[in-house]
């Protein structure tokens, strides 16, 4: 039959010649293969001691970010909230306080931040609905795995930013004694 | 023989005994590394350093796994079949010579389990027996698997038997004993070319080894566990340990296989320029003809034991390449093929004794330096 696209390779049964039908030099042929790659470099990446460079783009684990003064951005807007697809993403939305301004940059902040990494699917929609460019999906982190679900419950406690109380002073963060301890329990 | 010497002996038989055992336990480790290494990967590397304690947590697993009988099963064969296996597995390293001897005064040590004028026999029979292991344990499964997996094993270990015997043959015209230790003492003429059975008997060695591939039912002839058509083969039933045992008596059986090879074709314990060697430590040196040769025995240990390993090594390396043979395809091997090569090396080492071309028995040895009690 006529080939259609003329690439057909004509295949011929021919007879075993004696070095074929005697088996052993094509075993000899395949063993030098193998050898081969015992001595070549190997694939695998011995994990936690090795981990492969994420890409740039690598969508990660969330970041509540600060702004220069080392105030929270978030304004508890919820419009991350809004666009996760996944309803990943719950909060509180409280009234900044006298005196508290070092710590929150909006009027209304978050007093408590939620994502839950079980139903995060890391596709970045919160990164790009926010308005204050406070919320980011670091390209370098993952989230870790546990052995308990709410343990996967992220709060505030993991996910913003954190700001060592001691160089406060370089970053210009005026915090009162209280405001650095509640500063210590959040980050703790 | 006195009871100083049968103590000695009690404790090399002890030694023999406990590394034949480390060695079976390691092959599972250098087999899974071996694996790793031949398809890139790098195999286990988390229980100690290298992974070297990965043998150890293998046996936790297997002793504190789940031991299951299978309904309908023969419960006392079941238990019986690994344990005849094991049994097996361990008795054909008796007689294989793994050193000359260590001589202190005098007290003479032969680094053999037991000498006996028919050791390739005893090893023979002890060998084919290991099939009845396989083949209880596969009846008794109570499982269709099982009992194809054995009766694969039965044929294929009577048919490769044949060819290994004759290809057996050729060397035992030529050394004229049954005896291990005679066989290997006969490769050790100083200075000649037909050092090691090898050169005098290549197509026998091909035989035999391919052969020895097919009685320790590794790939590519284990069809008795070929996993793709038979879920387990015969060991499908079974658990825990008695699983263990299985996979253990197949790795000692690769480590006697290798040693027979080594000890038939490969020179033994006999190494490259060891009467030069003793004779350096003697007159350089100032050691005693006795401390010189226990020098080269103890060498010559190690030797082997390099040879056994290259061997393992070996069985692994062809074990990651070649694909399992289909079951015509063993067939036709074993008995068209391999038989009538083997006759045909038979009657080759005939017409070349018979010419002159291959020494026949000689009986130098008696009164070689290496061979005095």
């Amino acid at each position: 039959m006529q080939s259609l696209s003329n690439r057909a390779k004509k295949l011929e049964k021919k007879p075993f010649t004696l070095a074929e039908r005697a088996y052993l030099p094509a075993i000899f042929q395949g063993l030098s293969i193998t050898m081969r790659h015992f001595f070549m470099k190997k694939a695998t990446i011995r994990y936690p001691e090795e981990t492969r460079p994420f890409s740039p783009v690598f969508r990660g684990l969330h970041v509540l970010k600060r702004d220069e003064q080392g105030r929270e951005r978030c304004t508890a807007c919820g419009l991350c909230a809004v666009a996760c697809p996944a309803e990943a993403i719950t909060m509180v939305a409280g009234e900044r306080k006298k005196g508290e301004q070092n710590l929150y940059r909006e009027e209304k902040y978050a007093v408590s931040y939620e994502i839950n990494m079980l139903r995060c699917i890391f596709c970045g929609l919160c990164e790009e609905a926010c308005p204050k460019a406070a919320i980011y999906l670091q390209a370098d982190k993952m989230a870790p795995p546990r052995y308990e679900r709410d343990e996967f419950i992220y709060g505030k406690d993991r996910l913003v930013e954190p700001v060592s109380p001691d160089n406060r002073s370089k970053r210009g963060i005026q915090l009162t004694p209280e405001q650095a301890d509640k500063l210590r329990s959040q980050l703790a | 023989m006195s009871l100083e010497t049968l103590g000695w002996q009690g404790l090399v038989i002890l030694v023999l005994f406990g590394l034949s055992l480390l060695i079976a336990t390691y092959c599972t480790y250098a087999e899974r590394v071996i694996a790793a290494f031949l398809q890139d990967r790098v195999g286990p590397d988390r229980a100690g350093p290298y992974g070297l304690a990965q043998p150890l947590a293998d046996a936790v697993k297997m002793f504190t796994k789940e031991e299951f009988f299978p309904g309908g099963a023969n419960k006392a064969l079941f238990i019986f079949g690994p344990c005849l296996a094991m049994v097996t597995a361990l008795m054909s390293s008796a007689v294989i010579p793994f050193g000359n001897f260590l001589k202190f005064g005098d007290t003479v040590v032969h680094l053999q389990g037991i000498e006996i004028n028919v050791g390739m026999l005893y090893v023979f029979g002890i060998v084919s027996l290991g099939v009845y292991g396989i083949m209880i344990g596969g009846w008794a499964s109570n499982n269709k698997f099982s009992l194809l997996g054995a009766i694969r094993a039965a044929s294929q270990n009577i048919s490769y038997e044949l060819a290994m015997g004759l290809a057996l043959i050729a060397v035992l015209m030529m050394s004229g004993t049954l005896s291990l230790r005679e066989i290997t003492l006969q490769q050790s003429v100083p200075g000649e070319w037909h050092f090691w059975n090898i050169v005098k008997q290549p197509l026998g060695f091909i035989i035999f080894c391919v052969c020895a591939f097919a009685e320790t039912n590794r790939t590519p002839f284990d069809l008795p566990e070929c996993e793709t058509e038979l879920v387990g083969g015969y060991h499908t039933e079974y658990s825990s340990m008695k699983l263990g045992l299985y996979l253990f008596a197949e790795y000692i059986n690769v480590f006697v296989a290798s040693a027979v090879m080594s000890v038939l074709y490969f020179g033994g314990f006999n190494f490259p320029f060891q009467y030069e060697l003793s004779q350096w430590l003697q007159s350089s040196r100032g050691l005693s003809a006795d401390m010189a040769q226990n020098v080269i025995s103890i060498l010559g240990f190690a030797g082997l034991f390099l040879k056994i390993f290259a061997f393992i090594f070996f069985f692994m390396w062809v074990r990651w390449t070649l694909p399992r043979f289909r079951y015509d395809q063993l067939m036709r091997l074993g008995w068209t093929i391999l038989i009538p090569l083997a006759i045909f090396n038979i009657l080759l080492t005939g017409g070349l004794i018979n010419f002159g071309v291959i020494a026949e028995v000689k009986q130098w040895w008696l009164t070689s330096p290496i061979a005095v009690r």
